[in-house]
């Protein structure tokens, strides 16, 4: 957050957006169209609704914490509040017979999510920091507990259900199909980044990266920095509804975990995760944690903890997130000198790699050990399935654990002086020739 | 009337549980500007490892060491993970202690499986001290009170009367000024860490047989010593004081409470509809106050940060 | 008689029970530079974050333009025609050195908070910000974030922000501390070159740019001042030799 700062347009003289900034967002239409088609199965649009949802989810959260320097404890209360009056509304439609398309609802989750953000934001911008992230996770606590108090609105804990397909039907399509719904939400959520994009180069949101560096010197170039907050606030409040409604639309239900402080967490994780600095940091970590969580889930009962381990990790090493990663590389690359760093990166990651998994493999022996029910020894890992209590596994957990980290820590030294080398200008690939 | 001595006594023993953990909280706020989002995750902590001891050496073992446990496991995170994250500033501070929380969370789940523990008060503290009227006031409940009050002096007088005290409360407004004079300010910070994190742990030490031990601890009682703060404003060790002795009392009565929303309704002149699954305020009939209890410390924090930003004792330029 | 630039009368400013500012009588004309020196813990920089909003004053009254600044917010000071720099370094130091420049604009060009703008597109933003780049010689470093420039390089941009939202009076904390000479002097001949017709109120310890700068002097003693008027006014004043001067100038010979 502190060393990695928002690429400036480019200071042209010709006031259109040139083709660098056009270009990724027709690739990323291009690719959304033809995604279903090469992967058509129902559980891969699945996975990719959700993974479109959290994108448009994520890139609001990041309109507090990566552009206005806010850390919001209970950002899932906006979303979660957008989706379920999608869902009421939802049945009002089914209810009234009302001349409404569905494609239109998101605007609406949008909206409420807006209405909530203002009166909320009207109180909590005052400060950026510590007293904003306690009001935001106080708020979001309020709400979730509401969610069961108030049933008429939230439905209580069955949470609230509804039927999309009642809407009047948009050029013939009536929604019953997983792939039309696809590309509703992909239509939203190119949308939504664009717009959030575009919000970022505006006056406000330009002030907003300057009030979350340096809150005193913007009120002393004429701007409120409550009021620049208080925007970034409304703004991220807007488009986390309409991530709401698409999730409404997605799921036709809504219960009291879309408002849960947990939801909130997971939202900081997967943005801090994907990179706060860059606007397309959070795409990447909702690309990764979707994934991610859609393999490990089936793969190992404590993915979480990897994920809590990860998460922290990432806090202390790598502060940038993944696309802070990304675009460490860029000065190497534009030197065209990525190609020295392969094969260092090689002799350090691949055998890292191998450590963390030996390392992950303990884990779960560990765990099998403490937690499976007296007699049931046999465990599967790997593809391999093999007798817990034996002795043989540890022994090559151990072994491929204490190896790996070690191999690792050999490569390092040289993957340190040639990264050195690779970002020096009119540095040489070797030390000293051929010596 | 025995009712309201009752309340007093529960919600004195709540108040306390909640400043042992607020005052912490606040101590290493002041000192590092950093909230420790983990806070209650060492409370956690703390009544876990007493209760893994406590198999073994029985209770007062377990009362004695899972803290210093809990405060080096504290001072520990400090010195490598905190001091680590510092430079990159404040939020990047927070959201780590946010990440320790969760790590904290997942690895109790790991070591100790998602139910709850069988963690209970020593045998000879399990008896009725007195009682107030039909109420039987536990004795355990009794010596918690006292030796959170005991705990509280002490920190006190440490703080205010050693030279050790005078060096922290000097390193709590002027950092620079005190390492100039040659004091070693980054183990002061830590010591403070540890000493607040082991505080946390007594907490969960003498909480988790009232309770509970199970994975969630940390985060039912987190929230609310976050709240408690807020209220008392950010960095007043009185404020933390006066407002968790205020949430103490106030869930306890508004819990016992037989208030039910449906009067309030009848003394405005408005009548019971017949058919309630059309209406919308039909929540609003039914709902009672202990029903709203637990979500009463998040309505005043709102309260009092629309009326008085800066909590109930807070210095304006925090 | 016209409306002075800046007034201070009876300003008052007590922290706790140690009053700090003592009642100050001040009136700065327009385009005037004027320079406040003063001992060390005289009150310059409280001075300072009276007249700009930081701190409430306890009594006393700060006119700008003949407008009571009373209870204003410093945003909305600013946005009145007053400007000013900080003791130390205070830029935006993760964002571009165009960009520091960019948002400093941005009220003055009138975008309020809006946000259906592109900051991009505005030919007058990204040319005004170049202009102002020019003038504090930056234009080089443009596209640098601002964290990564020199230290005289961050206090000329401060000067560049300063300046560039259009204040007609500058306040400028101690521009050239912590400099070398030649330092010094081109940030000097920066503020001479950017102040032109403009009102400048400084604070500075180095009695070289003052007495180089400055039309008009005042001293600050103990919250009080005890001196105004022309530098070789100011220099033969008795009572400024012996309470602060006196000592300075004899070390310079």
């Amino acid at each position: 957050m502190t060393d990695t700062y928002q690429k400036t347009a480019t200071v042209t003289k010709a006031p259109v957006f040139s083709m660098a900034q056009v270009a990724p967002w027709v690739i990323a239409v291009i690719f959304l169209m033809v995604l279903p088609i090469a992967f058509g199965s129902n559980s891969a649009i699945t996975i990719m609704n959700q993974m479109m949802i959290t994108i448009v989810f994520a890139l609001s959260y990041n309109m507090l914490l990566g552009q206005g320097g806010m850390l919001s404890f209970g950002h899932a209360v906006y979303m979660g509040v957008g989706g379920f009056f999608c869902m009421h509304l939802m049945n009002i439609v089914e209810a009234n017979e009302l001349p409404i398309p569905l494609p239109v609802l998101p605007i609406f989750g949008g909206l409420f999510g807006l209405g909530l953000a203002t009166i909320v934001g009207s109180f909590s911008t005052r400060k950026a920091g510590t007293v904003f992230a306690m009001i935001s996770l106080g708020i979001g606590e309020l709400i979730a507990a509401c969610s069961v108090i108030i049933v008429a609105f939230f439905g209580g804990e069955e949470g609230m259900p509804g039927d999309r397909t009642y809407f009047l039907p948009f050029f013939g399509t009536e929604f019953l199909r997983q792939i039309e719904v696809y590309y509703l939400i992909a239509f939203w959520t190119v949308l939504s980044a664009l717009l959030m994009y575009l919000f970022s180069r505006t006056p406000v949101g330009r002030m907003a990266n300057a009030v979350r560096d340096n809150p005193e010197r913007a009120e002393f170039l004429g701007y409120s920095a409550r009021w620049v907050r208080f925007f970034s606030f409304c703004g991220a409040g807007f488009f986390a509804g309409i991530a709401g409604g698409l999730f409404a639309i997605n799921y036709e239900i809504l219960t009291e975990t879309n408002l849960s402080t947990t939801q909130s967490g997971i939202i900081l994780l997967i943005t801090f995760l994907g990179g706060v600095g860059f606007f397309f940091g959070p795409i990447l970590g909702a690309i990764a944690f979707t994934l991610l969580q859609s393999v490990l889930s089936l793969q190992s009962e404590i993915w979480q903890l990897y994920l809590g381990a990860l998460f922290l990790a990432t806090v202390m090493f790598f502060p940038g997130g993944l696309a802070g990663v990304l675009m460490m590389h860029v000065p190497a690359a534009r030197m065209g000198r990525l190609g020295w760093l392969v094969g260092p990166y090689l002799r350090t990651i691949l055998p890292a790699l191998i450590g963390i998994a030996g390392l992950a493999a303990l884990m779960e022996l560990l765990f099998h050990v403490r937690h499976s029910a007296t007699g049931d020894t046999d465990m599967t890992l790997f593809w391999v399935t093999f007798d817990s209590h034996s002795i043989l596994p540890w022994i090559v957990a151990i072994v491929a654990t204490v190896g790996g980290i070690w191999l690792a820590r050999q490569g390092a030294p040289k993957l340190r002086e040639t990264w050195h080398r690779a970002n020096t200008p009119g540095a040489a690939k070797t030390t000293g020739g051929a010596a | 009337m025995d009712l309201v001595v009752i309340n007093l006594i529960d919600g004195l023993f709540y108040g306390l549980l909640l400043f042992m953990l607020s005052s912490g909280l606040t101590l290493i706020f002041s000192m590092m500007g950093v909230l420790n989002f983990a806070h209650a995750s060492f409370y956690m902590l703390g009544a876990y490892f007493a209760y893994q001891i406590s198999m073994y050496l029985g209770f007062w073992m377990g009362l004695l060491i899972a803290p210093l446990i809990v405060g080096i496991a504290g001072a520990g995170v400090e010195r490598y993970g905190l001091r680590r994250v510092h430079q990159y500033g404040h939020v990047p501070e927070l959201i780590f202690t946010f990440g320790l929380a969760l790590l904290i969370e997942e690895l109790v789940k790991f070591f100790w499986g998602n139910n709850l523990m069988a963690y209970q008060e020593p045998e000879i503290l399990k008896f009725a001290l007195f009682s107030v009227g039909a109420n039987a006031v536990p004795a355990y409940k009794v010596f918690m009170i006292f030796t959170s009050i005991a705990i509280f002096v002490g920190l006190l007088y440490v703080l205010t009367r050693t030279r050790v005290g005078m060096i922290i409360q000097a390193a709590l407004s002027y950092p620079r000024t005190v390492e100039a004079l040659g004091h070693n300010v980054p183990l002061v910070f830590m010591g403070v860490f540890g000493v607040g994190t082991a505080l946390a742990g007594v907490a969960g030490v003498l909480a988790g047989p009232v309770l509970g031990t199970f994975p969630g601890m940390a985060f039912v009682l987190g929230s609310i010593v976050f709240v408690t703060i807020v209220i008392g404003g950010l960095g007043s060790l009185w404020g933390a004081l006066a407002a968790s002795l205020l949430l103490g009392w106030l869930t306890t009565f508004a819990a016992s409470s037989s208030f039910q929303f449906a009067d309030l309704l009848n003394f405005f002149g408005m009548t019971r509809p017949e058919d309630m699954s059309e209406s919308y305020l039909r929540d609003l009939w039914s709902l009672t106050l202990p029903q709203i209890g637990p979500i009463l410390p998040y309505i005043l924090m709102v309260l009092i940060l629309v009326f008085r930003p800066y909590g109930l004792f807070g210095k304006r330029d925090v | 008689m016209t409306v002075p630039a800046l007034q201070l009368e009876g300003l008052r400013k007590s922290f706790g029970k140690t009053e700090i500012i003592r009642g100050v009588d001040l009136s700065i004309g327009r385009s005037e530079r004027h320079a406040i020196i003063g001992p060390n813990g005289a009150g310059k920089s409280t001075l300072f974050n009276l007249i700009t909003g930081r701190f409430p004053q306890t009594s006393g009254k700060v006119r700008l333009h003949g407008h009571d600044l009373a209870g204003m917010a410093p945003f909305e000071i600013n946005r009145r025609g007053l400007s000013r720099s900080f003791q130390i370094t205070n830029i935006f130091s993760n964002m571009t050195v165009f960009e520091n420049v960019r948002c400093s604009l941005l009220w003055s060009q009138g975008y309020k908070y809006s946000f259906w703008n592109m900051v991009s597109r505005s030919r007058e933003l990204t040319e005004g910000a170049m202009e102002i780049l020019e003038q504090i010689n930056l234009t080089s470093r443009a596209q640098l974030p601002a964290g990564v420039l020199s230290y005289a390089e961050q206090r000329a941009l401060e000067i560049g922000i300063t300046i560039a939202g259009g204040a007609d009076v500058i306040m400028l904390d101690e521009p050239t501390a912590g400099m070398s000479h030649s330092e010094t002097d081109y940030i000097v001949e920066l503020i001479r070159k950017v102040t032109e017709n403009k009102t400048l109120i400084m604070v500075e310890h180095d009695m070289g740019v003052v007495f180089g700068l400055a039309d008009y002097i005042s001293v600050l003693v103990y919250g009080e001042i005890i001196a105004t008027g022309r530098p070789e006014e100011v220099r033969a004043n008795p009572k400024v030799q012996e309470a602060y001067l006196g000592a300075a100038l004899e070390a310079e010979h």
